[in-house]
């Protein structure tokens, strides 16, 4: 490929797709190395339970055993958690799901590992469970953290803006339903791994599959007692992650294990069943609504009690329930809600962060609970979705003020006005016999950034290397998000410089700097904003350095141009490599802090939420599928989507059709086919022959419209455009069911059995 | 014992334990690691190679396998400094994200083409269900394996 300048807005080809599809690229797990042992993890097996034996000795005997470690080698607080520490690295007298690890051994190879693993002999005294939300609220139920001041309860939270639910009373209609969604695996093909050692003089450097590199550095340090500086985090490109890789996994116990090695390295590697087992998952949630409007359709209240699952621990449960409830009310105007949350724990896999944060869930209830009221009111969907639509100025349900760009209004005109929307009703009566058509809208939003209460920071280094090359040192990690392209793209845009002169370093705890987790459709905009002010920073350094080399007595002639300086006015100029050599290290380094501007209302509501409420900034999109239904199978077949998606102004149109089209591929299989299935906290589908993600067959042709606004706190206008897409698919799919049959489906996954079942009975009972 | 076989090109001769899984000799004692392991069963396509000019996935393959064959890994795809041309599709395309399913995706995509010059979409989406992405959506995949199959149609 010829060299290019890579640019704002052009369909800059990734800057990391080379060395992907050559197979060069060393994700975490294909780091190996000389001498290497190999760290494994037996788990508990049972949901709840005080561990009444633990018999290592057996294991630690056989020849090839290098360590075998339980809660009482964690040399810290063996606590690990994001906001509440309440994990232990390896359990101590008791275990909360099946998960837990109670043992870990270290061993010469796998094949030791797996045999000394097995002959370590558990003994558990199992505990009455609490499996469900039900289960744990009832006021004798066993207790999943004693400790716990709430008892299962890890969080319960209000919203409340204009009159509450009292304003329902008054309304002309109101309507009543119940949704449930199930749990979620994340399905990253890369799963859950690192590789770590012990330097000379006792640091411990790990190279693991990561959205946090930072934030692991905390965790291990306050779980192992390390101080921080003896703690070095290597974060390399990630095999997907999507939320599930936020929060430690490996990260403690390979520490743990590279402190017993003598400076050998330790590769843990989780498989498949292993991963679903112990990995973070999306919370089960259960959604009570009542929606209240005026016989035009006019929105008026809304109260919903939202029930989160957040199984065994913490994680981020709490503030994932937060943006779900944030979003309750959907990307409308309703001036009165009440909307109330209890995130509870149970003795479930942990629930956690998932792209769609806590916001896929309620989708589908604030979107069913639409789709019954235009049908209560004969109005078209899309009119009454219209109507209602959030603009700039509104106040939304939580009653935050949105000053920001706000788009959904576009995005359904968007809709409205394509092919597929104003020729369904013709589309819908050519269906084959034995089919029934249906076409479904959804309105759905997400929102960016951490919210109030945390510092949505990146700090952005950039460096003219003594080559004269750009190199970009990147703090937030790429797990295929594609934001590293997006900085190859800010750094060509502002510093003029061909693509292969443009390098990247990926996160790295002592060559880059903080810049906050890659989650929250944040990455691009944080860490872009900081990188915007250091690019530019250096391009004023390079220009006036330039200055003095070229005798020019104005910077105003000079031009930083690929691979060099130039005076336009005197034909002078120096190349990039002769500068560099003139300037000292630390000149050719520039730094530069962004911090995510904040809500400034003062709400007098969420209280309960110390951090991740509220947001200021949101992205939008209207979805249109067209679905046929086998009335003979139950089976639902796509057969057209499209996505109307406003997230700012797109910087790269090639990597916002991927956001979407990635996206929207996880949404069908969340609306369709994935459900982790649970029997008294044990997951009875833990692999990709159980648990159904799609293949190339199961996704239809997606047609992507960028609805562009320019979003003016954002990098070049953008905003971010990773999650919302993940919000539509379910909803649109549900909607379009009911469109084709008159059912409408309230418990997810839309499966054939689930649909033919729904056929039948409506046939049974007309 | 000790195998012997063709491993992008080159002859290969190796001691190992014949039991040993050939994705992790390719991996581990080959260096080979664009080879990738998704699920250890057989189910996510992710650790495709070319056996004999043939997809094959290497988790459920024993090092004895190999012996006397022809292995393509996604090392060998590309001649000298020239990529294959799946490779660039799939890099002009957009088909890659993450990435950690793009070696099996790209040699899956070159036995379906050994069968099957001139694939439709239908055809492709067929050929590559095997072979799970988490990432795409697939469309940008089946648009760069169609641009390929385009590219070799015009050639010849």
């Amino acid at each position: 490929m010829n060299a290019y300048i890579p640019e704002i807005g052009k369909p800059v080809p990734r800057a990391d797709a080379v060395a992907k599809a050559t197979g060069a690229e060393k994700y975490a797990v294909d780091h190996y190395g000389d001498n290497i042992v190999w760290a494994g993890v037996r788990r508990a097996g049972v949901a709840h339970g005080r561990i009444r034996h633990l018999d290592t000795s057996v294991a630690s005997l056989l020849p090839g055993v290098i360590a075998v470690l339980t809660g009482r080698d964690v040399p810290g607080t063996n606590r690990q958690g994001i906001i509440h520490k309440d994990q232990p690295v390896l359990a101590d007298e008791k275990v909360r799901h099946c998960g837990d690890a109670v043992a870990l051994v270290v061993a010469e190879d796998r094949a030791t590992l797996q045999k000394a693993l097995s002959l370590i002999r558990v003994e558990i005294d199992p505990l009455p469970g609490v499996f469900t939300v039900d289960d744990a609220l009832r006021p004798d139920a066993p207790l999943v953290h004693e400790d716990h001041p709430q008892g299962n309860v890890l969080l319960k939270a209000t919203i409340h803006s204009g009159d509450g639910q009292v304003a329902l009373e008054g309304c002309d209609i109101i309507l009543e339903e119940t949704f449930h969604v199930p749990v979620q695996s994340h399905a990253f093909i890369e799963t859950e791994n690192g590789v770590a050692w012990q330097e000379r003089g006792g640091k411990v450097a790990l190279v693991v599959s990561t959205q946090a590199p930072f934030r692991d550095k905390w965790e291990i340090s306050h779980a192992l007692g390390l101080p921080l500086d003896r703690l070095h985090i290597i974060g390399p490109y990630l095999g997907g992650a999507f939320g599930g890789k936020d929060g430690a996994t490996v990260q403690c116990l390979l520490v743990l294990a590279a402190l017993h090695t003598g400076g050998r390295r330790v590769k843990m590697w989780w498989n498949r069943e292993e991963s679903f087992i112990a990995g973070y998952k999306r919370h089960a949630v259960r959604m009570h609504y009542h929606l209240g409007a005026r016989t035009d359709g006019t929105l008026q209240a809304l109260h919903c009690r939202l029930y989160y699952d957040t199984g065994a621990y913490a994680h981020l449960g709490g503030e994932v329930m937060a943006l779900g409830m944030e979003h309750a009310g959907g990307p409308y105007r309703i001036p009165h809600t009440l909307i109330e949350g209890w995130c509870v724990y149970t003795n479930n896999p942990i629930a956690g962060a998932m792209r769609g944060f806590g916001v896929a869930q309620v989708s589908f209830a604030f979107e069913g609970m639409m789709d019954l009221l235009a049908v209560k009111l004969g109005m078209d969907p899309l009119e009454l979705r219209l109507k209602n639509a959030l603009l700039r100025g509104d106040r939304n349900a939580s009653g935050v003020t949105l000053t920001q760009s706000t788009g959904i209004a576009d995005c359904l005109t968007a809709v409205q006005h394509h092919s597929l929307w104003h020729e369904r009703k013709a589309w819908k009566k050519e269906a084959p016999p034995f089919h029934k058509r249906g076409v479904g809208i959804a309105a759905v939003f997400n929102a960016m950034g951490y919210g109030r209460g945390l510092p949505d920071s990146a700090l952005a280094k950039v460096e003219l290397t003594p080559e004269g090359r750009i190199r970009v040192y990147s703090g937030v990690s790429d797990m295929g998000q594609g934001n590293t392209t997006a900085f190859v793209q800010i750094a060509g845009q502002i510093l003029c410089q061909d693509h292969t002169a443009i390098e990247l370093i990926q996160p790295d705890t002592e060559r880059t700097l903080p810049s906050g987790s890659a989650s929250a459709g944040r990455t691009t905009y944080t860490y872009g904003n900081a990188l915007i002010k250091a690019c530019e920073e250096l391009r004023r350094r390079l220009t006036g350095r330039a200055a003095l080399m070229l005798l020019s007595d104005t910077l105003d002639d000079l031009e930083l141009l690929p691979g060099r300086v130039k005076n336009l006015a005197t034909g002078r100029e120096i190349p990039l490599t002769a500068l560099a050599a003139m300037m000292s290290p630390e000149d050719r380094v520039c730094i530069s802090q962004f911090l995510m501007p904040v809500v400034r209302d003062k709400l007098d509501t969420g209280k309960e939420f110390v951090i991740g409420f509220p947001h200021l900034l949101f992205s939008y999109a209207a979805h249109l599928v067209c679905i046929e239904v086998d009335e003979l199978t139950g089976v639902i077949d796509i057969k057209a989507y499209l996505a109307a998606t406003e997230a700012g102004r797109v910087l790269n149109p090639q990597a916002f059709e991927q956001q979407v089209q990635g996206a929207i591929a996880q949404g069908i299989g969340y609306a369709l086919s994935e459900e982790v299935l649970l029997q008294e906290g044990r997951i009875v589908n833990p692999d990709f022959a159980t648990y159904i993600i799609p293949g190339a067959l199961d996704i239809p042709e997606i047609v992507s419209l960028a609805v562009e606004t320019y979003e003016p706190s954002g990098p070049y206008g953008m905003k971010g455009v990773g999650e919302v897409g993940m919000n539509g698919p379910l909803p649109s799919i549900a909607g379009a069911l009911a469109d084709a049959s008159g059912i409408h489906m309230t418990r997810s996954p839309l499966t054939a059995e689930r649909v033919l079942a729904a056929l039948q009975n409506q046939q049974e009972h007309p | 014992m000790t195998i012997h076989f063709i491993l992008n090109g080159e002859k290969t001769t190796l001691n190992v334990t014949p039991d040993r899984r050939a994705v992790d000799v390719l991996r581990e004692d080959c260096g080979r690691t664009g080879t990738k392991e998704g699920c250890g069963a057989g189910e996510c396509g992710a650790c495709t190679i070319l056996v004999d000019g043939e997809s094959r996935l290497s988790c459920l393959m024993l090092a004895a396998q190999l012996e006397g064959r022809k292995i393509t890994t996604i090392e060998g795809m590309a001649v000298r400094d020239s990529l294959h041309p799946l490779q660039n599709a799939f890099i002009r395309h957009g088909a890659v994200q993450c990435g950690f399913c793009t070696p099996g995706m790209i040699l899956a995509a070159t036995s379906l083409m050994n069968h099957n010059p001139h694939p439709t979409r239908a055809d492709i989406r067929a050929g590559l269900s095997g072979n799970l992405c988490r990432c795409t959506g697939y469309q940008k995949i089946v648009d760069a394996v169609e641009a390929a199959v385009r590219l070799e149609e015009e050639k010849s």
